[in-house]
């Protein structure tokens, strides 16, 4: 296997008495485009400058490249940061502003001028050589602070946040431009986000963070499909969580009963399974299917209830539905527009049966990772 | 938030005439009387002429009295540069100290400026004189180590003077340099060290240059007060170091010269408008717009 | 394996207070700026004529500055100037601020500048400037007392409010003008509004820059010495007299008692807004 780029073993970090960071063990690949997601407080920021020599760990260790990066500082680290809020020095004109990592490392100043002219043609910005910041864009300011970092070449690029300042339209434009620029220049890229749909866009591999630890770290996909614990599941799309208790296991299946009905649910099931024990039946809206309350028999896996709530989405609808074995359970369903059967009326008052595959729900454990 | 005249009239009568009827009738008045006595002439003891003659700037373009006004300048200079060199790195200091210290140390720095200029004087004479507690302080570590001690003779003279003027003007020149990093963007910091500049570097190139302004505010809050400064050369300085209020002082006091009075006053006047006029037209359009400079 | 980081690796960012150079500056400059004054203080307990050796303790120099008919009475004068003085510029003050902090004119920024004119400009030229004003329109040198403290006290209220208009602009900046607003839609009166809403808010400005304003009357010498008389002297000048007549530790005593009035009162301010102050940089 190849060796990671970035290997952080044991990484602690505590503001006062708050731990920040608990025991991070990571490791990055060359060449990946990897995210960090969590919400906000989970110490994915924290992270990235202890990646990037802002802040020093209490203990732990960090390598870059098999190099250790303890005691050594932020300015001579093989990476560099786009920063949230930019950063651009706004005493200097754009051009000024790119060349100045390379013009405080020694580079001569033709070759200074030669790289950034080059790098402000990658990032579709030539001809804004001697703007100052404060006659930018946004998107534009995004670019110049992007150029800025990576005509220094750097093994790793460290994103923080960089699309949260843009409004929703460019942010989706930027995405699909870093996923390109990353692709061209094969530099690993860090990005930290909130948003999880930025990271399932853009990354080769997400760590999902909460309260200092990482929950789970997977593929895009995978992560959707098949998340390890309750946080990631929730956290990652939305889900539909049901207290449920192990009955049977068949091979690959197994079979659980809920408080809500006297039906048994089959549920795809994972290692290490006990017979008796809790869990939780998760189940995500786009994979439950409503029809009519009379076509009850047809299916196993099936829950009644009462549309209580529509949320209107444009290319879809979110359905609230009350379950009629217990009044407090709402599930909610997504439904395109598109695919509706013409067969059911669906609106608010009007009986359903809910229904979904084996397949499509998952086997969570019932406490906080 | 700011609202147009036109919808609040009345308020905003009220709240501009008061100030503006009493800068007209305490400063605007005054100074252009002693602007118009700067080209007049003394006819008898005491009546005045205006008769638009430019003598008194003549005059006061004598040898002496030049003399005395470049020294001035020069004087004044020389206690920028020192506050500046004390004040700039007390002031980076000051602002990278924790919440708790940074208050603490800012009312230290300022608390002596609020003592009155005139005790503060006498008391650097107390210290500093012949027979005072610095030259006694040398005297005994003199005879610690057995060398010969000649009193020094520290005051009376420019030095004094220059000491006494950094003395009563450090904090003008503390102050807005410290309002100036406050105001900093860190995060530029954090930006150029990730980008490889030394500390060096970051001093020269990034917080020098946004600075700027508040450097230039300091230099003006020190040198303007410090070239039109009277009790410090009076009391601290020798025959051969008077400034240039001091020479005003005896044309209207002693001599009773007022028309050449006002005309050597004017001349302070005309360079403190010069000196802000400068500043408004190099920095006014600076590339931080954020910055906006209000009162 | 959990391996202990050095703690005392320096945040790379600012850290110049923790270096031993900003140390050495801070120790030589307060030495530099308290020195003086204390040595001043202890040397007015001093029992010697002449007050350049140590030669006991004794508070008998204070008792013959409180005796001192000339200070007395420099010491009501002042203090009559300086209530005065903080009542006039925190009007005009107040004013100035919600003028600048409001309205949108022509030329304001040249307006802004005149405001500051006063502070700027060396006391010289504003003493001798008024010295002649006061000379030409014939006003009159001998009212009754206090009118007669009236030229210094318009004198102080010029160079005063100013520094007011500032401080109180600088709070007013804070203000979140939706109150207003709010209030305004509940039903509030303009009078109202004022007193309740705006008024509160303002306070703590208030409160410091009619200190500064105090303290800046109690002190000035140059321009109080050409807008005063021979009957209307205040602290400054009878120092000022005193230090050229005779140095003794009358004049320290006498100086260590205006200090530590002008002190009490700095200190008051600066203290209770020492939050605000230290942030000074990001209004």
């Amino acid at each position: 296997m190849k060796n990671p780029i970035i290997k952080i073993e044991g990484v602690t970090k505590k503001f006062g008495i708050k731990n920040a960071l608990e025991e991070i063990d990571l490791s990055i690949y060359e060449g990946e485009f990897f995210a960090i997601v969590g919400p906000s407080g989970c110490g994915k920021t924290t992270l990235l400058r202890v990646l990037a020599g802002f802040e020093v760990p209490d203990s732990g260790l960090l390598f870059i490249d098999d190099e250790n990066m303890r005691n050594i500082p932020p300015n001579q680290r093989p990476l560099n940061i786009v920063f949230q809020s930019y950063a651009l020095f706004p005493h200097m004109t754009v051009l000024d502003n790119i060349a100045f990592g390379l013009k405080v490392t020694g580079v001569p100043i033709k070759e200074c001028y030669q790289r950034v002219k080059t790098l402000l043609k990658l990032v579709k910005l030539s001809g804004l050589d001697d703007r100052f910041p404060h006659q930018l864009s946004g998107g534009q300011l995004q670019r110049v602070a992007l150029a800025r970092a990576l005509v220094k070449r750097p093994k790793v690029l460290l994103l923080d946040e960089p699309l949260s300042a843009l409004d929703a339209k460019l942010r989706n434009e930027m995405r699909q431009e870093l996923v390109r620029l990353q692709k061209s220049m094969g530099i690993t890229f860090i990005l930290v986000t909130h948003d999880q749909q930025e990271a399932l866009s853009t990354a080769d591999r997400i760590a999902v963070m909460n309260n200092g630890g990482i929950k789970q770290v997977a593929s895009p996909t995978n992560l959707y499909e098949s998340p390890s614990n309750k946080f990631v599941a929730d956290f990652i799309g939305s889900i539909n969580l049901i207290k449920c208790e192990v009955r049977q296991i068949e091979g690959e299946l197994c079979a659980v009963t809920t408080g809500l009905t006297k039906d048994l649910f089959s549920i795809k099931g994972k290692n290490q399974i006990a017979v008796g024990q809790s869990y939780l039946m998760g189940v995500r809206p786009e994979k439950i299917q409503l029809t009519k309350l009379t076509d009850i028999d047809q299916y196993d896996n099936k829950l009644a209830g009462i549309i209580n709530n529509i949320t209107y989405l444009g290319r879809s609808s979110m359905y609230h539905v009350k379950v009629s074995g217990d009044e407090n359970v709402v599930i909610n369903v997504s439904m395109s527009h598109s695919d509706r059967s013409e067969n059911i009326d669906l609106c608010i008052g009007e009986s359903v049966l809910m229904h979904w595959t084996a397949g499509s729900a998952l086997l969570l454990e019932d406490h906080d990772p | 938030m700011m609202k147009q005249v036109g919808s609040h009239r009345l308020i905003f009568w009220l709240t501009f005439i008061p100030p503006t009827l009493w800068l007209l009738i305490f400063l605007l008045i005054p100074l252009s009387i002693i602007g118009s006595f700067s080209f007049s002439e003394k006819r008898g003891l005491i009546d005045i002429e205006l008769s638009w003659i430019l003598n008194n700037y003549i005059r006061a373009a004598d040898l002496i009295y030049l003399s005395t006004l470049i020294k001035s300048i020069g004087v004044a200079g020389i206690t920028t540069v020192i506050c500046f060199l004390f004040g700039f790195p007390l002031a980076l200091g000051i602002a990278s100290a924790p919440p708790r210290w940074k208050s603490i140390l800012l009312i230290a720095v300022i608390l002596p400026f609020c003592v009155n200029l005139l005790i503060r004087t006498y008391a650097l004479i107390a210290v500093f004189r012949t027979r005072g507690f610095f030259n006694f302080g040398l005297e005994w570590f003199a005879d610690l180590i057995n060398v010969p001690f000649e009193p020094l003779s520290l005051l009376y003279n420019d030095t004094a003077v220059i000491l006494g003027l950094v003395y009563v003007h450090l904090p003008f020149m503390v102050l807005p340099l410290y309002a100036g990093f406050e105001g900093f963007n860190k995060t530029l910091l954090e930006a150029a060290l990730d980008l490889g500049a030394s500390k060096l570097e970051l001093l020269t190139s990034i917080i020098i240059p946004i600075i700027t302004p508040s450097i230039i505010s300091g230099c003006i809050l020190v040198f303007i007060p410090a070239l039109g400064s009277y009790l410090t050369p009076e009391l601290l300085g020798g025959p051969n170091s008077q400034m240039i209020a001091n020479v005003i002082e005896r044309q209207f006091m002693n001599a009773n010269d007022w028309p050449f009075g006002s005309a050597l006053s004017m001349v302070l006047v005309y360079l403190t408008f010069g000196i802000l006029a400068l500043r408004y037209l190099c920095f006014n359009n600076l590339y931080l717009d954020k910055n906006k400079r209000r009162l | 394996m959990k391996i202990k980081n050095n703690h005392k690796a320096p945040k790379m960012s600012l850290d110049y207070f923790y270096q031993w150079w900003f140390k050495v500056i801070l120790c030589v400059t307060f030495i530099f700026l308290y020195a003086p004054i204390l040595v001043l203080i202890i040397f007015s307990f001093n029992d010697s004529r002449r007050n350049i050796t140590w030669r006991g303790f004794t508070f008998k120099y204070y008792e013959k500055a409180a005796l001192n008919d000339g200070l007395i009475d420099a010491f009501i004068n002042s203090l009559t100037i300086g209530i005065f003085n903080t009542l006039g510029s925190l009007i005009l003050g107040i004013l100035t601020a919600l003028l600048l902090w409001r309205f949108r004119f022509p030329f304001k920024a040249v307006y802004e500048g005149i405001i500051l004119l006063p502070v700027v400009m060396p006391e010289i030229c504003i003493g001798v400037a008024l010295l002649v004003f006061f000379n030409q329109i014939g006003w009159a040198n001998n009212l009754p007392w206090p009118l007669s403290l009236s030229k210094i006290t318009f004198a102080h209220i010029l160079f005063s409010f100013p520094f007011v208009a500032i401080i109180i602009r600088a709070r007013l900046a804070t203000f979140n003008l939706e109150q207003e607003e709010a209030a305004f839609d509940l039903g509030a009166s303009p009078g109202q509004v004022f007193t309740n809403v705006f008024l509160p808010h303002i306070r703590p400005a208030l409160i410091v820059s009619g200190l500064i304003a105090f303290t800046l009357s109690l002190d000035d010498f140059v321009i109080t010495f050409f807008t005063s008389g021979p009957d209307t002297i205040t602290v400054p000048i009878k120092i000022y007299s005193m230090v050229r007549f005779s140095v003794t530790p009358e004049v320290n005593a006498a100086s260590t008692i205006l200090l530590l009035i002008t002190l009490c009162a700095a200190g008051i301010a600066l203290w209770v807004h020492r939050a605000k102050i230290s942030r000074i940089g990001k209004l």
